[in-house]
C-alpha cells in the first residue's frame, strides 16, 4: 500500500512541475527563455487563490454561494489570467523591448515571487476556508483518505494540456510556424509568418498553463495556502524539466513523474526501505532531479544530435534586417 | 520560344528607371530591364554594381525610389516578398533561409496560406511531385541540415515552385555549388524554360553566362549598360561591358625604393566550412616596399588567403614563409595562433573586411580597442595611459570625428570605424600590413585618406597586400596586382602597365567550361 501512495504522490507532485514545463516548453518553441516561471506559478496561484477567497464563506460550516464546480472554474480562470498577465509584461519585454531575455525572466521572478509572498499574507481569511475548497478540486476522489485523493481532476488536465500541446507543435501547421520562429524568426518572417504575434501568443499561453502549476501545487497537492513559499523551488525544477524532457511535452509527462519520484523518495525511505535518514539528507535527496538534468544534459551534448537541442534561437532577439 | 516570341505577349517583366540609394550611395542609377516569357536572362555585372540590389526590389526585399515594375504588362506595386508572390515572383537568394531543423517539405510549405488541411504526407507527396517534374532529386523528409548545399538550393527552388512562381530569380546560384552541381542546376533551369517560367539568374561567371543564357543585361556600378543576345557574344565582349573604361584616379603612386622579400606563400591550398576548396596551390611573394594588389570576385578565396597569412584560418597544405626585416631570419606562419605569431616576433597588421566583427569590439571605446592590441603589457594593472594618448593621436592625425574618445566605436560612421581600425593597426609599426576592403562603404575623402596611409606605409618599407574590389583603384595604387579565381592565382602583372580587360578577364575566366557543358551531366 506504501508503493501504492508514494508513486501516487510523485505523480501528483509531478503533474507541479508538468504544468510549469509544458508552459515553459510552448515559449521556448517560440525562441524565449522564460526564466520566470517560478514567478509566474506563484502569481498564477495567488490569484487563484484570491478568487477562492473572495468565493468561500468565512463560516466554515456556511454552504458557498456558488456550486463547487463553479467555484473551481472560476478559480483556474483567475489563475490562467493571473498567468497571462505575466506572459504578456514578459512579452513586451523580451519581444517589443528586446531586453535581455535573461535578466527579464529573472525579474520576473523576483517581481513574481515578492508579489505572491504579498497577496498570499494580505488574503484575510485563515486556512479554515481552503480546506473545504480543497477538496473541490480533489474531485472525483475528494472523499477518499488515500493517496489517491491527490489525483484529482486538474491532474487529468495538466497531462491533457501536454499531449494536446505535444500534438499541436509536431502535426499542425501552427505548430510547424511556432518552431519555424524559434529556429530561425528570419527564415519565418521572410516566409511571412508574423513572428511578434507568435512570440507573443507562444508566451502568453505558456505563462498561462504554467500559472496552474502554482494552483495545483497549493490547493490540490499541498491543501494548504500556506503552501506558497515553497513554490518558487517548484518552479525552478519545471524549468530543469524542460531541458531534461529534451523540450517535447510528451516526454515532460514521463520526466515529471520522474522528477516527482525523485522529489518525494527522501520523505518515504524511512517508511519505504526502512533507511533512518535526518532532514539534511532528506533534502539533499530533492536535490536528485537537477543531478539528472545535469547528466541528461551531459549526455545529449556528447551524443550532440541535432533534435536533442534546444531551438535554435533560443535566447536571441529578433531584429529584422533593416538597412 | 518563336511563337512565344511573337507581337502583342507583353513582357513577364520589366523595369523602367529604377532607382535606389542607402545613404550618400546610389546602388542603382535608372535602370531597366525586360524579361521575356520563357527565357533565361543572365544578370551581369561586378561586385557592388547592384545586381543584387536591383533584383531584391522586384522580390521585395526592397522598394525602390524611383521607376516602376511592370508584370505581364501592368504595373505593380512590391513592397514585401508576399507581393512578390502574389505576383508569381520567386528569388532563391545567396543565404539560404531554411529551418535547419525542419524536413525539406516542412520548409516548403512554411508559411503557405492555401487553406489546406495540413498533412504532412500529401505536403510530401506534392513537394515529390514538382522535385520529378523538373528532375531534381531530393527526399522532402530528409532533415535540412543532414543535406549539402546543393540540396538546400533545391529546396529554396521548390519552395519559390510551390508557390506557384513563373518568374524565378537565383542570385550566384552557383557560387557554393561544384561544377557538376552546376551541371544538374543547368538542365534544371532549362527544364524549368521549357516549361514557360521566366529566369533571371544573376552572376559573374562568364562561362556560365554563355553557357546557360538566351540574353545578357549588364549593370556596372549600379548604372544599366544593356543587354545582348548570348548567342551574339563572347567572354571578351562580355567583359568589356562588365568593367567599362578605365576611370583615371589621383592617386599617388611612387616607384618603390629599397625592395626586400617579406613574404613568401608557396602551394597554400585548403577547405571551406563546407568542405569545398577555397584555396588551390596559392603562391607567391609580397616585397616590403611596394603595394600587391589582390583582385578577384567576392568569395574567390581572399579572406582565407589573409586569414591564413594572419592565422586565423587554418590550411591544408602550403607554407607561409616570412622573413624578418632585422635578423633576416626566416620563419614559417602555417598552422600558427596570432598570439604565436606575434611571440615569433612577426610585425604583421591585418585590417579585416569585417571591422566591427573581426577587427573592433563595437560596444568599446576607442582606447579600449586599441588596448586589444597592448592588454599584455602592464603588470597587475593595465597601462591605460599610452593606449589613450595613442587614441588622441589617431583622432587628431586621421581626423576620426568622434564626440568623444569614449564613445562607442559602433556609435561612428564606417569611415571614422575604419580610420581607428587602420590607425591602430598601423601604430604597431608593422613590416607586413593587410587590408582587405578597407574603402569599402567609405566617402572619397575617407577613401583617400586611406590610400594615403597605405602610400605611407610603402614608403617605410612596409610589404602591403590590399585586398580590393574597384579595380580603377587596384590599377592606380597598386605595384603589383595578383588575381584570385576560385581560389587559383591566375596572373600577377604589374599595376603600371596591365590594363582593366585583362584584370577583368583574369577575374572570372575559366577552365571548367568543359564541365558546365549542356550534355555532361543533365541526365
Amino acid at each position: 500500500m506504501n508503493v501504492l501512495e508514494f508513486l501516487l504522490s510523485a505523480l501528483a507532485i509531478g503533474v507541479t512541475f508538468l504544468y510549469g514545463s509544458t508552459g515553459e516548453i510552448i515559449t521556448e518553441k517560440a525562441g524565449h527563455l522564460n526564466l520566470g516561471i517560478p514567478g509566474i506559478m506563484g502569481i498564477g496561484a495567488a490569484c487563484g487563490c484570491a478568487v477562492l477567497n473572495a468565493m468561500m464563506p468565512l463560516n466554515a460550516d456556511a454552504a458557498p454561494f456558488l456550486p463547487p464546480w463553479l467555484i473551481v472554474v472560476l478559480a483556474l480562470l483567475a489563475t490562467l489570467a493571473g498567468g497571462a498577465i505575466m506572459g504578456l509584461l514578459y512579452s513586451f519585454l523580451a519581444v517589443t523591448l528586446r531586453s535581455n531575455q535573461n535578466v527579464t525572466g529573472l525579474a520576473m521572478t523576483i517581481f513574481g515571487t515578492g508579489l505572491t509572498k504579498f497577496i498570499f499574507a494580505s488574503l484575510e481569511k485563515d486556512g479554515v476556508t481552503y480546506v473545504r475548497a480543497k477538496y473541490y478540486f480533489r474531485f472525483p476522489f475528494n472523499n477518499t483518505t488515500s493517496a489517491l485523493q491527490y489525483c484529482g481532476v486538474m491532474v487529468f488536465l495538466g497531462i491533457a494540456i501536454a499531449i494536446i500541446s505535444s500534438v499541436i507543435l509536431t502535426r499542425t501547421k501552427v505548430g510547424l510556424h511556432l518552431r519555424a520562429v524559434g529556429e530561425s524568426p528570419a527564415t519565418a518572417d521572410a516566409a511571412g509568418i508574423n513572428v511578434t504575434r507568435y512570440k507573443y501568443i507562444a508566451t502568453i499561453i505558456g505563462s498561462a498553463i504554467a500559472g496552474l502549476g502554482g494552483l495545483f501545487y497549493i490547493m490540490d497537492y499541498a491543501g494548504s495556502n500556506e503552501a506558497y513559499l515553497t513554490i518558487e523551488a517548484l518552479g525552478w525544477l519545471s524549468v530543469a524539466l524542460v531541458i531534461f524532457s529534451l523540450w517535447r511535452p510528451y516526454l515532460s509527462i514521463i520526466g515529471s513523474f520522474i522528477f516527482g519520484t525523485l522529489f518525494i523518495v527522501g520523505a518515504y525511505l524511512p517508511t519505504l526501505f526502512g533507511l533512518k535518514i535526518d532532514v539534511a539528507t532528506s533534502n539533499l535527496v530533492k536535490t536528485l532531479p537537477y543531478v539528472v538534468t545535469i547528466i541528461v544534459l551531459v549526455i545529449t551534448s556528447i551524443r550532440n544530435r541535432r533534435e536533442n537541442q534546444p531551438p535554435a534561437s533560443l535566447g536571441v532577439s529578433y531584429f529584422r534586417e533593416d538597412r | 520560344m518563336e511563337q512565344k516570341e511573337a507581337r502583342n505577349i507583353p513582357l513577364a517583366l520589366e523595369l523602367k528607371g529604377i532607382t535606389k540609394t542607402f545613404g550618400t550611395i546610389k546602388a542603382n542609377y535608372n535602370v531597366d530591364l525586360e524579361l521575356k516569357h520563357g527565357e533565361i536572362l543572365a544578370l551581369l555585372g561586378e561586385n557592388g554594381s547592384g545586381k543584387t540590389t536591383l533584383m531584391n526590389m522586384v522580390a521585395g526585399i526592397y522598394y525602390p525610389d524611383e521607376g516602376q515594375i511592370f508584370v505581364d504588362g501592368e504595373e505593380v506595386v512590391i513592397r514585401s516578398p508576399k507581393d512578390a508572390f502574389d505576383h508569381k515572383i520567386g528569388m532563391i537568394h545567396q543565404h539560404f533561409k531554411l529551418v535547419d531543423l525542419f524536413s525539406a517539405a516542412e520548409n516548403v510549405v512554411l508559411g503557405v496560406k492555401d487553406g489546406k488541411k495540413f498533412n504532412i504526407s500529401e505536403v510530401n507527396e506534392r513537394v515529390q511531385k514538382i522535385a520529378d517534374r523538373y528532375g531534381f532529386i531530393i527526399d522532402p523528409k530528409e532533415k535540412v541540415h543532414e543535406m549539402s548545399v546543393s540540396q538546400k538550393q533545391t529546396v529554396e527552388i521548390l519552395k519559390v515552385l510551390y508557390r506557384g512562381a513563373d518568374i524565378l530569380i537565383l542570385d550566384e546560384p552557383t557560387a557554393v555549388l561544384t561544377p557538376q552541381e552546376t551541371a544538374k542546376l543547368f538542365a534544371v533551369l532549362r527544364k524549368m524554360k521549357e516549361d514557360g517560367k521566366s529566369i533571371i539568374i544573376i552572376t559573374h561567371k562568364l562561362h556560365e553566362v554563355l553557357s546557360i543564357s538566351d540574353r545578357v543585361a549588364v549593370l556596372r556600378k549600379g548604372e544599366y549598360i544593356g543587354t545582348v543576345n548570348t548567342s551574339e557574344s563572347t567572354e571578351s565582349s562580355l567583359t568589356e561591358m562588365m568593367v567599362g573604361k578605365k576611370i583615371t584616379l589621383n592617386i599617388d603612386r611612387s616607384e618603390p625604393h629599397d625592395v626586400v622579400e617579406r613574404l613568401s606563400v608557396s602551394g597554400l591550398s585548403g577547405l571551406n566550412a563546407e568542405g569545398l576548396k577555397v584555396l588551390d596551390n596559392v603562391s607567391f611573394t609580397a616585397y616590403g616596399g611596394e603595394i600587391l594588389g589582390i583582385a578577384g570576385i567576392a568569395g574567390s578565396g581572399q579572406r582565407e588567403l589573409l586569414e591564413a597569412i594572419a592565422g586565423i584560418y587554418s590550411p591544408e597544405s602550403g607554407e607561409i614563409l616570412y622573413n624578418d626585416p632585422k635578423g633576416g631570419a626566416q620563419v614559417n606562419l602555417r598552422k600558427k595562433t596570432p598570439l604565436q605569431i606575434r611571440e615569433l616576433g612577426v610585425r604583421l597588421s591585418f585590417v579585416p573586411e569585417d571591422r566591427l566583427g573581426m577587427g573592433l569590439v563595437g560596444s568599446m571605446d576607442i582606447t579600449d580597442n586599441i588596448m586589444l592590441r597592448s592588454y599584455r603589457s602592464g603588470f597587475v594593472l593595465l597601462n591605460r595611459s599610452d593606449p589613450k594618448k595613442l587614441a588622441e593621436e589617431i583622432v587628431n592625425d586621421l581626423e576620426v570625428a568622434t564626440p568623444h574618445l569614449n564613445t562607442p566605436v559602433r556609435r561612428l560612421s564606417g569611415g571614422n570605424v575604419q580610420k581607428v581600425l587602420v590607425g591602430r593597426e598601423i601604430a604597431s609599426a608593422p613590416s607586413l600590413l593587410m587590408a582587405a576592403y578597407p574603402v569599402r562603404g567609405l566617402d572619397i575623402n575617407s577613401s583617400y585618406a586611406i590610400y594615403n596611409l597605405l602610400n605611407e606605409q610603402k614608403e617605410r618599407g612596409v610589404a602591403v597586400i590590399l585586398v580590393g574590389e574597384d579595380l580603377d583603384v587596384l590599377l592606380a595604387l597598386c605595384d603589383r596586382i595578383l588575381v584570385i579565381n576560385s581560389g587559383r592565382v591566375t596572373g600577377i602583372l604589374d599595376g603600371r602597365t596591365a590594363t582593366k580587360e585583362e584584370v577583368g578577364f583574369l577575374m572570372t575566366k575559366s577552365d571548367r567550361v568543359e564541365n558546365t557543358d549542356p550534355e555532361g551531366g543533365a541526365a
